[in-house]
């Protein structure tokens, strides 16, 4: 075949010689004609600035999380000289052989550690040490400070709220797609975590000429390329610090947890997990040994966050929810009577019941927590002619739970929420492999029990749920972000239950009756309507758990509390009052006199000790 | 005739000394733009023992591709493509996004980018396709379905938001005009090209009444010779008006509607339209490093600007950069010459061979090679705007270094076989 276009070779090898000239040109203005371009060959050094985190606020608009300044110590060996060893190590309360051991590391790992550059002698020093060696600092060559912030917490509570900061490491570095360096640091949990991007800021950069030793000797081209760092954006949350103290306060000694919400708008008023530990423990140099020691207490256990990790039964702080789901259906009407005579009879099983006058309606059912009265409510679920069979009945009820946002996560703007478990028909089929189950099976779900558990924090947003009349809000943390329009809409959005207003605010009569002449004599607040449930949640390994869900006013109610107080037996005797005083401290302001002897009660108990003792002598 | 001892007495040696020589320059300057004081230099997990062990792969692919029959490159050339093309589209679909570009297949520890594979691939079926017997690149259909066979990779390379890859397709088109395809098209492609740009820089009003002025000489022009001349009166006005149109709203239309807002501030930069800090900070950085280097630059290892990780995408898309600033003006343009000499050996090659399936492939290869050599050099010294490709053999990257080496490989293996060929 003749090449007609042959002649189209050279016209392409010019093309590359071309280019090839072309760039060569601009490369010898670039590196030979362009003189700007070489004075740019000295040595040219990189510093990253650190913006300040952001500070955290509660919702009063008071400082919960601050920054303090804490310093590193730098040595330049090539500057040590004549001192006074003894002296220096008073000042900064280190041993003498910790002195020399550091020492003796900086001079002889030579390949790592610079004889002319500042090297880190000692980190984290606190203000108050630093103030005593500064004015002596003169008589010690080669040392200098270098200060940094690190976080300060005030109130020395909310620590599971809160969460910590942290050094990162390899996972989250990996993680960050480049973005953290080894030696920085991180929100390591809580709301520090959660809201990492917003608190961290922006980290910025600063090119300078260094001479011959790296010493920063001016920016380099005028700071044309630097950047200055952003400041993290200030966060409020939506706690009352104080309220926050005082349930602190209140569970000192006990284990167990209070979550108190406001019901309209979902927002956390108060996160208590306990036992607890100080925030400030997780700063400055004794950050390592103390988190240690928190995660080996293995009889507090003070890291675990009990509101979100905590499965309990809940016991007959259910009853409510039953009742209403079991009307809504038609399985009862809500004036149903019941004859209750010290306890439940189903197939065999036998469900106890304690004393108390015969129940009319629905409302004394749930004020005289009758157990009879709600596993009948359920077996006519189950056995209701309206369903396929057990199996659809018990899906419908499961469904209602859902709708409540028991067996799911709710959404809390924190890391390691727990969902619970709310059985349905595939549950039990799986568990009863190839046997039926039927309505006696699983009859002490009615009353809180068997299979199903729940969060404290599920069980306050529960009643959250019922205050607000059946819509609500994601439980969570965050009010305001500084510098951002809003929150996200997850958290602004209304959801509603499929159980309609008149229904839910029907039962508020039986709720408050539980106070004024039921289970919960305790709860009481003089001049507050309260609507509230006991319960005991079963505990196979101790003394069963006291559980008390509440909210007040009865008209507009402006919170909804769980507390929990594990291995302390009925609710109405510990959790109760302990609910009552956060209501009446968080409506009032103050405990009225004629209460202070609840106070005092409360504050005495301790069920840890106690608990300790017992499992001594059992051994 | 005793294939294995012809093979090394007629495989090309000058190529193959040329590409190692390149690949031995990118593993130096690989270690050197990574180079940190006190680090371990045999550590497993730093960049230049990665490269490495690529090297060590990519050797391994050009054996096999040697040991192949040299029909198979032929023969394959369709199923080939065809397996590709599905390969893009597989990696459109289920690819991460890495970098805002969805072109990466991720297996485990080793990810591969299907569109370096693609060019050899679509070098292959132009090769193939413009060797069949019914085809004549001066007529439309033939035209037509040679461009649909860069077109189609370039398109899927495109969906990916592989922008860079996309232009070195378009390289294709010197395969094509070496094999006849009329000169208008690059012609006009340029003419559009010099209206965009002189748009973008001059503002329409004034390219307009440039545009006005040389018809204007042309109308001149051709009424005085109008006996002589065959253009037609018609066609000038014609291309005129289009012109206009492109020049007025054409061009407002390309830019800002069919570029994404950081390709737009790239190419304002290039111009001189924009010194937002952002936007320029990688090319500024590139030439501050390059210029500082000076006449004979500052030694290997020595670079304070490379050592300080001042220019980003140092070890892969401006890896120029660090020889430019270690090696100088002589180091760099002595590097330039190196890989001219590669593109010139191998269009030298291509021009050897009497069968022209072997002479198109020689082309597809080296346009693509020049492309990337264009566009990588051209940025890192601020004649083009960024756009992140890599510089073939020396940039840090697994699949890039395999892709190069298994094209040089078959084209080697291809000329070896020179004289049975007669196709």
């Amino acid at each position: 075949m003749k090449d007609v276009f042959g002649n189209r070779k050279y016209v392409i090898r010019g093309m590359v010689i071309l280019v090839t000239l072309i760039f060569i040109v601009r490369l010898f203005s670039l590196q030979v004609l362009d003189s700007s371009l070489k004075s740019e060959a000295s040595d040219v050094g990189r510093k990253t600035l650190y913006p300040v985190r952001g500070l955290i606020y509660d919702r009063n608009g008071v400082l919960i999380v601050g920054n303090k300044p804490i310093y590193d110590l730098m040595l330049v060996q090539k500057q040590l000289g004549e001192m006074d060893t003894l002296a220096f190590c008073k000042y900064l309360g280190i041993s003498d052989s910790f002195f020399r051991a550091r020492l003796h590391v900086l001079s002889t790992r030579s390949w790592r550690y610079s004889k002319v550059r500042p090297e880190l002698f000692m980190s984290m020093i606190p203000e108050e040490r630093m103030a005593v060696l500064r004015e002596h600092l003169y008589e010690f060559p080669g040392f200098m400070p270098q200060v940094r912030l690190v976080r300060t917490y005030p109130y020395t509570a909310a620590a599971h709220v809160i969460g910590n900061v942290g050094e990162v490491n390899q996972k989250e570095m990996d993680a960050s797609n480049g973005y953290y360096r080894p030696g920085e640091y991180v929100g390591k949990d809580g709301i520090e975590k959660y809201y990492e991007p917003e608190l961290r800021g922006k980290k910025g950069v600063k090119y300078y000429y260094k001479d011959n030793l790296g010493r920063d000797i001016g920016p380099y081209r005028n700071g044309a390329f630097d950047t200055l760092p952003e400041p993290g954006r200030n966060i409020e949350i939506s706690l009352d610090i104080f309220l926050q103290v005082y349930g602190e306060k209140l569970m000192k000694n006990k284990r167990g947890s209070i979550v108190a919400i406001e019901p309209g708008s979902g927002e956390i008023l108060a996160f208590v997990s306990s036992p607890s530990y100080d925030p400030n423990m997780l700063v400055g140099r004794q950050r390592g040994n103390n988190f240690r020691a928190l995660l080996h207490d293995s009889i507090n256990k003070p890291l675990i966050n009990r509101p979100l990790r905590a499965l309990y039964p809940p016991g007959s702080t259910f009853k409510p929810l039953m009742g209403l789901i079991a009307w809504n259906e038609g399985a009862i009407r809500p004036g149903m009577g019941y004859p209750c005579a010290g306890a439940y009879h189903i197939s065999g099983i036998r469900i106890g019941c304690h004393h108390h006058p015969r129940i009319h309606n629905l409302n004394e059912g749930i004020q005289r927590s009758c157990n009879s009265y709600f596993c009948e409510s359920l077996r006519l679920l189950l056995e209701n002619d309206k369903f396929e069979d057990e199996s659809d009945a018990l899906d419908t009820w499961s469904g209602y739970l859902r709708a409540f946002n028991l067996g799911r996560k709710t959404g809390i703007d924190l890391y390691g929420e727990l969902s619970g478990n709310v059985p349905d028909s595939k549950y039990y089929d799986r568990l009863y492999k190839g046997w039926r189950w039927k309505a006696a099976t699983v009859i002490s779900l009615a009353i809180g029990q068997g299979e199903l558990t729940v969060t404290p924090i599920q069980l306050a947003n529960l009643y959250a749920i019922l205050a607000n009349g059946g819509k609500y809000r994601m439980p969570h943390l965050v009010r305001s972000i500084a510098g951002q329009d809003t929150i996200h809409r997850k958290y602004t959005r209304y959801r509603t239950v499929p159980i309609p207003e008149d229904k839910i605010k029907w039962i508020y009569e039986g709720m408050e009756n539980v106070i004024r002449d039921g289970t919960a004599g305790l709860a009481r607040i003089p001049g507050i309507s309260v609507c509230g449930k006991t319960g005991t949640a079963e505990n196979p390994h101790g003394a069963d758990h006291s559980i008390f869900t509440a909210f007040a006013p009865r008209e507009n109610p402006r919170i909804a509390i769980a507390v929990v107080v594990e291995n302390s037996g009925f609710g109405g005797t510990w959790a109760a009052p302990i609910a009552s005083l956060m209501m009446e401290y968080y409506l009032k302001g103050e405990i009225a006199p004629e209460r202070k002897w609840l106070e005092d009660y409360i504050l005495k108990a301790d069920f840890i000790d106690e608990d300790n003792e017992a499992a001594e002598s059992g051994q | 005739m005793k294939r294995r001892e012809n093979l090394m007495a007629y495989l090309d040696w000058l190529s193959i000394w040329l590409y190692l020589l390149l690949v031995a320059i990118g593993l130096a300057t690989i270690y050197a733009v990574n180079f940190d004081d006190g680090q371990y230099f045999f550590d497993g997990s730093l960049p230049h023992m990665r490269q490495l062990v690529w090297v060590g792969i990519s050797v391994f692919a050009a054996a096999v591709v040697m040991i192949l029959d040299y029909k198979f490159f032929s023969a394959m050339a369709w199923p080939f493509y065809a397996f590709m093309l599905l390969l893009l589209l597989l990696t459109f679909a289920i690819a991460p996004t890495i970098n805002g570009a969805r072109s990466w297949l991720v297996f485990g520890p080793v990810s591969l980018q299907p569109a370096e594979f693609a060019k050899i691939a679509t070098s292959l079926a132009l090769a193939r396709y413009l060797t069949s017997v019914d085809v004549n690149l001066s007529q439309l259909r033939s035209q037509l379905i040679a461009m649909a066979l860069i077109a189609l990779p370039m398109g899927l390379v495109v969906m990916q938001r592989d922008i860079g890859t996309a232009l070195v397709f378009t390289g294709f088109f010197l395969v094509l005009y070496r094999e006849g395809f009329p000169a208008t098209v690059p012609v006009i492609a340029f003419y559009v090209g010099l209206l965009f740009v002189s748009t973008l820089l001059f503002g329409p009003v004034t390219v307009s009444l440039a545009i006005t002025a040389v018809l204007a000489f042309f109308m001149v022009f051709i009424i005085r010779n109008w006996k002589r001349l065959k253009i037609r009166f018609l066609e000038i006005i014609l291309i005129y008006l289009l012109s206009f149109t492109f020049v007025n709203f054409g061009v407002d239309m390309l830019f800002y509607k069919a570029l994404q807002p950081h390709q737009q501030s790239r190419i304002n930069v290039l111009l001189g339209r924009e010194v937002e800090r952002g936007a320029n900070y990688n090319v500024e950085q590139a030439k501050i490093a390059i210029g500082s280097g000076g006449v004979l630059g500052k030694g290997y290892l020595k670079g304070t600007l490379t050592k300080g990780d001042f220019v980003p995408e140092q070890g892969t898309d401006f890896i120029f950069s660090g020889i430019g600033e270690e090696f100088g003006f002589v180091g760099s343009s002595l590097f330039l010459l190196l890989f001219m000499a590669l593109l010139l050996r191998i269009l030298w090659l291509a021009e050897r061979q009497r069968s022209s399936f072997t002479r198109i492939y020689a082309y597809g290869v080296a346009s693509v090679l020049f492309m990337h050599f264009l566009v990588n050099v051209g940025m890192a010294i601020g004649l083009l705007p960024v756009i992140g490709i890599p510089l073939p053999f020396i940039s840090y990257g697994g699949s890039s270094l395999l892709g190069f080496t298994i094209s040089l490989a078959i084209l080697l293996k291809l000329d070896a076989y020179r004289k049975l060929v007669l196709r």
